[in-house]
């Protein structure tokens, strides 16, 4: 059974199971490997992608539920030289231990700071807990979330990352 | 000299692409006969050669550790960097490959032990050192804190400078000018008077028919440019896009997933199998039988018990059909065990004292124990844990009819390819291995269980297949951090001074020295007595320290509470001829602000521990209303001797502490018929963002040998913690994980104990 959708801006379809979890049809079927497989059952972020926007655990979504809406991966958040302002805050303030966890970190943060420019530390706590990093790099996480000037992602182009449909690209 | 000329010396040698590799290496054509074949061309089959110099100048560090989180890339880079006077910006890094089987662990020790000379400073470390340097660079091993102290200390450093003093004299030659007039920069020589520069790269021709000096000048810890300062660690850019390639992300064509169910209970083996709904399942390709194996590594013997695996074109589908097996498991003698059979095992053999051993036994502790005016004691003990790395273990194998590869992320590359090799009946040469970076390791990656599991299912199939974990078999079939059980007895005189130290805890392990403390007490008898468990051993972040900081530095908090003192006081006091461990423990008072008054439901802890050559001491401050604990800030000061990549270490500290805290908060396995109880994140609970406190790192540079870093972190955060919430409630907590207290409840006890 095919499902379609778009992915960091194109339009893809897959043949596969439709109870396939979404993170292995990224990782198996579309060859995206920047999202982790941590947990399998939505306990540590590891697997975190956007659906229209919204943070979600790819290990527990099977793909028919994506079916017509778009999803964003840590490979469409920015690359090398237009990285989101919280990539490049990951980078100013030396976030990554391991780095296993930090795609699923970056795509739950970027959400966030979407939905809410300036989030206090208690929303960046109700953000953030469903990330773990066994690096332990929470404090460095939070400094470099704060970083980020309110203003930063929109002007960045990256509010909306691949949510918006004008950027379909047929594939 | 000369023995050294015989032995081993560091040689150069001439690369493809006219580049020079620079590096410690075995001689060929030494006298152990038996290593001599297996010698290749000069400097290109060695592990340890360390630096390349290519035609445009740009300079390759070649580092033979394993990157798992900890920046070791870049702090060796750095080492290598500083001593060879190079342009930190073209440097590059890489890890080196694993090849050097010749190097086992007795031959490395043998080889190394055997008549170096080094420079006068080193000569007296250079026993203990080189024994590290033999474990660490012959093994690849990537654990114990010991990269930057060992191989950065001794092997970048040389590198570095016996380098830079070629490129001296190759330039001072070749310029016809007084050697000491050459100076170098920026992987620059230059001749000042005649206005002359050149690149390093120059002069590669030259230098690759020198020897090398092995004891070359080092540089003054004054004019050093890019060891102690702020660098970007390099892996951080790939780690923040995806781009950053895990052993899982690797693809190959025609590769088979695979997900793999051991028996649950330790020396278990498959009764009886069936798999047939799960070989009907579309996609599924094969259901394997993974026989018992047994390793003797350096870690011990490891062993692993039969298992089974289903291997399909997916891993979803491979781990769904996994769920449908019906296996039954034989019976075994350990299936009535429990964590509380355990711990009553563990208090029956304490207080059996059957073949104790010591540790430490000084002053007169009888007699001191009869004249005292008042004694304490107490009875402290910790779980299981497990490692729970972010990335679950996998590895990936082709075996080929006479060949084999592999790709995982190890702690310990060498090791894991010669098991695997030794497992498929292949020469060791057959056998490529790929290392990646780790999504953490913290001790569990050093065990070759998974990498065996990979190629033989790989075997089995005829096709290259990544074998991953579920997170449900990490955590059940780790190699845990032991439960131990510590007892302890302190002697006071009448003026409440300290004099006496009894302790007896349950089976040792490593680092030795971990159940030392570092207070002067005058009467000490230090020891352990042993009682086997059936759940294997790991090393776990900090190893022994992990239990030891806890059971010690909460038992003298009880000592100092008992003779009526100020936490840090009574430390303090003990501490008089340790200047350095006071310093540590001083800083942290004084940064914790450690005088000032808390309110109400806060409180205030402290700890002090050594750990692989570095001192740690914290403070942490907590709030406790209602029984709910917050951790809310930790002031943690570390000497470390130097700060190679300070950033680096305060990295490692705040992870250590986390790491730390994650165990003493919530980490329990705990044992039921045998086998262990949790299996997710979701019953063996992190720290995450919400219950995560302010850290506030401080570095001391003593300028003492180097410490580590990796570890040192992790053992006094439970004990500073515990320490904490006694401060704050009245409540001891003698046995973690803190979550199973009801501090509430208890708090009403006046000053009970947990």
């Amino acid at each position: 059974m095919s499902t379609s959708f778009m992915i960091n801006g194109r339009q893809r379809t897959v043949d596969v199971d439709p109870s396939k979890p979404l993170l292995w049809v990224i990782r198996e079927n579309l060859g995206l490997t920047g999202t982790k497989f941590g947990c399998g059952i939505a306990q540590c972020g590891a697997c975190t992608v956007q659906v229209d926007g919204e943070a979600i655990r790819s290990c527990v979504t099977p793909v028919s539920s994506i079916e017509g809406k778009a999803v964003t991966t840590i490979e469409g958040l920015g690359k090398e030289n237009d990285l989101h302002p919280l990539q490049q805050a990951w980078i100013d303030h030396q976030v990554p231990q391991c780095g296993y966890c930090q795609s699923g970190q970056l795509m739950s943060a970027s959400a966030l700071l979407t939905n809410n420019p300036n989030p206090s530390d208690e929303q960046i706590d109700a953000a953030m807990k469903g990330n773990i990093c066994r690096c332990g790099m929470y404090g460095r996480i939070r400094t470099a979330i704060k970083s980020v000037n309110a203003n930063a992602v929109a002007s960045s182009g990256k509010s909306e990352l691949y949510y918006n449909a004008g950027e379909i690209e047929h594939v | 000299m000369s023995k050294l000329t015989r032995r081993a010396f560091i040689t150069t040698g001439v690369i493809a692409g006219g580049g020079v590799m620079v590096g410690i290496a075995m001689r060929p054509g030494n006298q152990i006969k038996d290593l001599a074949p297996k010698l290749g061309k000069d400097g290109e089959n060695l592990v340890h050669t360390y630096i390349k110099i290519d035609g445009d100048n740009t300079i390759t560090a070649v580092i033979p550790h394993s990157e798992m989180g900890q920046g070791v890339h870049t702090a060796l880079g750095q080492m290598l960097a500083e001593e060879l006077d190079a342009d930190w910006d073209r440097i590059k890094v890489e890890e080196a490959p694993a090849l050097g089987e010749y190097a086992s662990y007795s031959a490395g020790r043998r080889y190394l032990l055997a008549g170096i000379e080094f420079p006068k400073i080193l000569i007296p470390t250079v026993d203990g050192m080189m024994m590290r340097v033999a474990d660490t660079l012959n093994m690849q091993i990537t654990g114990g804190s010991l990269s930057v102290r060992s191989t950065g200390f001794l092997a970048m450093r040389i590198a570095g400078a016996s380098t830079r003093e070629m490129i001296q004299r190759a330039a001072a030659k070749s310029w016809d000018v007084p050697v000491d007039e050459i100076v170098t920069e920026k992987s620059h020589v230059l001749h000042i008077p005649s206005n002359r520069r050149e690149p390093y790269a120059t002069f590669t021709d030259e230098i690759a028919s020198m020897t090398p000096s092995q004891t070359p000048t080092f540089k003054e810890l004054a004019d050093y440019k890019i060891v102690g300062k702020y660098v970007p660690r390099r892996d951080i850019p790939q780690k923040v896009d995806g781009s950053a390639k895990f052993a899982l992300d690797t693809r190959l064509p025609d590769m088979a997933y695979a997900s793999v169910l051991r028996s649950p209970v330790p020396g278990g083996s498959l009764v009886s199998l069936n798999d047939s709904a799960a070989k009907s399942m579309p996609g599924v390709i094969d259901v394997v039988k993974i026989p018992a194996t047994s390793v003797t590594n350096m870690l011990g013997e490891m062993r692993a018990s039969e298992a089974v695996a289903v291997v399909a074109d997916s891993y979803w589908t491979a781990n769904s059909a996994l769920q449908t097996l019906e296996v039954n498991w034989s019976k075994t003698e350990y299936d009535s065990v429990s964590s509380e059979s355990i711990y009553e095992q563990f208090d029956r053999d304490i207080s059996a004292r059957i073949d104790r051993t010591n540790d430490r036994l000084e002053g007169e502790v009888d007699s001191a124990f009869s004249r005292a005016a008042k004694v304490i004691d107490a009875d402290y003990h910790v779980p299981f844990l497990a490692h729970t790395c972010m990335e679950p273990l996998n590895a990936t194998v082709d075996v080929r009819e006479d060949s084999a590869e592999i790709w995982v992320g190890c702690q310990n590359p060498l090791g894991f390819r010669r098991v695997v090799a030794d497992f498929l009946e292949l020469d060791t040469e057959k056998v490529t291995l790929h290392n990646h970076i780790m999504g953490g390791g913290f001790g569990r990656k050093s065990q070759q269980d998974f990498v065996i599991q990979a190629a033989l299912i790989s075997k089995s199939v005829g096709r290259p297949v990544q074998l991953i974990w579920s997170r449900e078999e990490d955590v059940r079939q780790d190699f845990y951090r032991p439960a131990v059980q510590s007892r302890f007895k302190a002697a006071f005189d009448e003026n409440d001074h300290l004099i006496a130290w009894e302790n007896t805890y349950t089976n040792k392990n490593e680092p030795i020295e971990a159940p030392l403390i570092p207070y002067r007490v005058p009467s000490q008898d230090i020891g352990y007595v042993s009682s086997p468990v059936h759940i294997p051993f790991g090393a776990w972040r900090s190893v022994d320290h992990s239990q030891h900081g806890f059971f010690t530095e909460s038992f003298i908090d009880e000592a100092a509470k008992a003779a009526g003192k100020d936490s840090f006081e009574f430390r303090a006091e003990l501490l008089k001829d340790s200047p350095r461990h006071l310093a540590v423990l001083s800083k942290a008072a004084e940064e914790s602000g450690w005088t000032r008054p808390l309110q109400q439901g806060r409180g205030r802890g402290i700890s002090l521990q050594e750990s692989f050559g570095s001192i740690v001491a914290q403070v942490v401050e907590v709030t406790v209303i209602d029984g709910k604990l917050s951790v809310d800030r930790v002031v943690a000061v570390i000497d470390a001797g130097i700060a190679v990549a300070p950033d680096g270490i305060a990295a490692q500290l705040e992870s250590g502490i986390i790491y730390g805290l994650t165990a003493a908060l919530h980490g329990e396995i705990t044992i039921e018929n045998g086998s262990i109880a949790q299996s997710n994140f979701d019953d063996y609970k992190s720290v995450r963002m919400d219950e995560a406190p302010k850290i506030e790192t401080h570095i001391i540079n003593s300028g003492h040998d180097i410490g580590g870093a990796g570890e040192p972190g992790t053992p006094g955060i439970a004990p500073a913690l515990a320490n904490a919430v006694f401060d704050a409630t009245g409540l001891r907590i003698r046995q973690l994980p803190l979550g199973n207290f009801d501090l509430n409840y208890q708090a009403e006890e006046s000053g009970e104990v947990a």
